[in-house]
């Protein structure tokens, strides 16, 4: 599978069918873009779990901190991993012993590792690489267009009312195939995310 | 299943625009407000920080200009834009970003006049330095480096020449140099170039003019193009460092791709305040609803015009790229293949006073500063928009002093070019 870009059909398709993310490297710190992706699907209605061992005992927006996958105790859609591409490897690794399998391994804006996403499609899970789910939502619910942002979709149907916590609909029209090439030339070299 | 993508003309209706969640209203509704209502607190709070995507106050963003927004940036190919006040603010807010006192930008030499006055005084005086060079010949642009150069800006059809730059050759200059190539489109509209295609990082617009295209509305647009990382060599702190405006923030660590576009809205709009007034957003997006048919229309009657000047016995010369034999044929060709634009300057054997003359007999163009109406337009630019400059800079602008400026409407060619006939005889 190409993993520089994405048909909208297939990220919408991952959106639309998850529940339960597990957000590896999920950061307590307000300003961090984990906390703000994390808050933004929970308030989407998603069932947001943090991961990171740093910061057991404490919560993140009134969700308990969990140090491994392993510790969640419960089956999972989705694993969001925001930490260092290098370390994608080792966290695909142990999202494949969870049983059930998640359904999808999901690599934060600037990260990416194809030897962690072949393996993750060996197994029959769905991968995505070097994009953010939050933008990816905003974008297809076209909810991102109130920045100015190019939603890359359209729609003749009325928008929803936009209140807190709904779902929005991500079945628009697009008009653009993938992303540009900036975010994946940012990923060189960058720090963990977080 | 591959979904098949929206074309050109699909784009300048829809982008961007919805039925209204509340009404239902089919054409995009004028949010004449200053301010919208938070949720709650937290809401509050989430939008201040940059959690949230969300209105918050008409300075920094508006549902209707937003929705102008998102149909220029599809209509261009890129991430995001930014709406403002006019194309000045777009200049200033854009480049706001990108320098320092002290730093240098590089800037094509063929650009309007306003640009070269705003360039020239108003940012000399923050500090910020411009080093000219000619997109004529394209190693000016890469002697004209140095390791406080921070951004090259470029006309893709220059006003008021009409010349045609090579974009693509200047992009590789700003590649190699390391900083991101801006491109004013205002003479093209992204339905005539699209200079993200040939390698633009930023894309600007005076949408005054042909976006808007009924001289009815000043504004100004920023596109992101979404290709430059600015963290790559900390030569743009405001992107890839911590913004302590906002606690903290890493602009393009959080918004990936579009983070300029945010960084234009959220510190340059936020601080510098050049917003748009949501009437002229609703103004120019129903202007960009018909952009290609005005456009082909435009370029349509330019030809016929320039090509009727061109064997008129008064007319010294015709610099219109369109034409065949024209120094630019060979890039309109390349850049502009759809046509040339609306806009070209002629020549009159008679000299200043010919033009003078000419200018003041025309009674169907309408001789006045602007470009991109539906009306022929008509100036002397060397008594007029260039009228600040001197001898040699008016030459090296394009704005000779026996040269005259035509922005061709939408009238019937035959009326405007009898319009000329009648004005030349006298
Ligand atoms: C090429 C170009 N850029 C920028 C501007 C400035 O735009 P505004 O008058 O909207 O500030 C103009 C105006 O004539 C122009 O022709």
């Amino acid at each position: 599978m190409n993993h520089d870009t994405y048909d909208d059909n297939y990220i919408r398709g991952i959106l639309n069918g998850v529940k339960t993310i597990a957000m590896v490297g999920a950061s307590p710190v307000n300003v961090r873009p984990s906390y703000f992706a994390f808050k933004y699907l929970a308030q989407r209605g998603y069932d947001m779990i943090p991961v990171n061992p740093g910061q057991v005992g404490k919560s993140l927006v009134g969700k308990p901190f969990v140090a491994s996958l392993r510790d969640i105790g419960r089956p999972i859609d989705m694993v969001d991993i925001f930490r260092n591409s290098s370390v994608a490897l080792s966290l695909v690794e142990e999202a494949l012993t969870l049983d059930p399998l998640p359904k999808v391994i999901w690599m934060q804006l600037g990260v990416r590792n194809d030897e962690a996403a072949a393996k993750a499609e060996a197994a029959g899970l769905k991968v995505v690489m070097n994009r953010c789910p939050k933008i990816e939502y905003g974008r297809l619910s076209s909810e991102i267009s109130w920045m100015g942002v190019n939603s890359r979709t359209l729609s003749s149907k009325r928008a929803p009312i936009p209140t807190q916590g709904m779902r929005l609909s991500l079945n628009r029209v697009s008009f653009g195939g993938g992303d540009t090439s900036a975010a994946d030339r940012a990923a060189q070299g960058k720090k963990d995310p977080t | 299943m591959t979904e098949r993508l929206p074309g050109f003309a699909t784009l300048a209706i829809h982008a961007g625009a919805q039925p209204d969640p509340t009404t239902g209203a089919r054409n995009t509704p004028i949010y004449q407000t200053t301010s919208f209502v938070f949720n709650d607190a937290d809401h509050a709070a989430s939008l201040f920080g940059l959690q949230a995507f969300g209105n918050i106050y008409t300075r920094i963003g508006n549902p209707t200009t937003a929705v102008l927004e998102e149909r220029v940036a599809a209509l261009e190919g890129g991430t995001a834009a930014l709406a403002v006040a006019s194309g000045h603010a777009a200049q200033v807010t854009a480049l706001q970003q990108l320098l320092r006192p002290g730093d240098e930008f590089i800037a094509a030499r063929k650009l309007y006049g306003g640009s070269i006055n705003q360039f020239t005084h108003a940012f000399k005086s923050f500090g910020w330095n411009v080093v000219w060079a000619d997109p004529d010949d394209i190693s000016t642009f890469e002697s004209a480096v140095t390791p406080r150069t921070k951004a090259i800006f470029i006309e893709s059809i220059a006003n008021p020449s009409g010349s045609v730059t090579d974009i693509e050759a200047i992009s590789a200059v700003a590649r190699k140099a390391g900083v991101p190539l801006i491109v004013d489109n205002t003479l093209a509209s992204p339905y005539l170039i699209r200079p993200i295609d040939h390698g633009a990082d930023i894309v600007l617009h005076s949408m005054t003019k042909f976006l808007g295209g009924h001289g009815n509305s000043i504004g100004g647009i920023i596109v992101d193009a979404g290709t430059f990382d600015w963290s790559r060599d900390n030569k743009y702190p405001v992107l890839s460092e911590p913004r302590p405006e906002y606690h903290g923030i890493k602009l393009q660590e959080t918004f990936g791709n579009f983070a300029f576009a945010i960084a234009c809205r959220v510190l340059g709009l936020r601080d510098l305040g050049a917003a748009i007034s949501p009437f002229n957003s609703f103004l120019i997006l129903t202007g960009i609803e018909t952009l290609p048919l005005r456009m082909q229309k435009h370029c349509e009657n330019a030809k016929a015009v320039a090509e009727w000047l061109s064997a008129h016995p008064a007319v010294a010369s015709v610099n219109y790229a369109g034409l065949a034999g024209n120094r630019y044929n060979n890039l309109a060709r390349k850049y502009a293949p759809k046509g040339a634009g609306a806009l070209f300057t002629f020549t009159l054997k008679g000299g200043y006073d010919a033009g003078v003359n000419l200018v003041s007999n025309l009674r169907l163009f309408s001789h006045l500063a602007n470009i991109g109406d539906t009306r022929s337009l008509v100036i002397h630019p060397a008594s007029t928009t260039h009228s600040q400059l001197d001898d040699a800079q008016k030459i090296q602008a394009g704005a000779g002093p026996d040269l005259v400026r035509l922005s061709i409407g939408l009238e019937d060619k035959e009326d405007i070019i009898a319009d000329l006939d009648q004005a030349l005889r006298q």
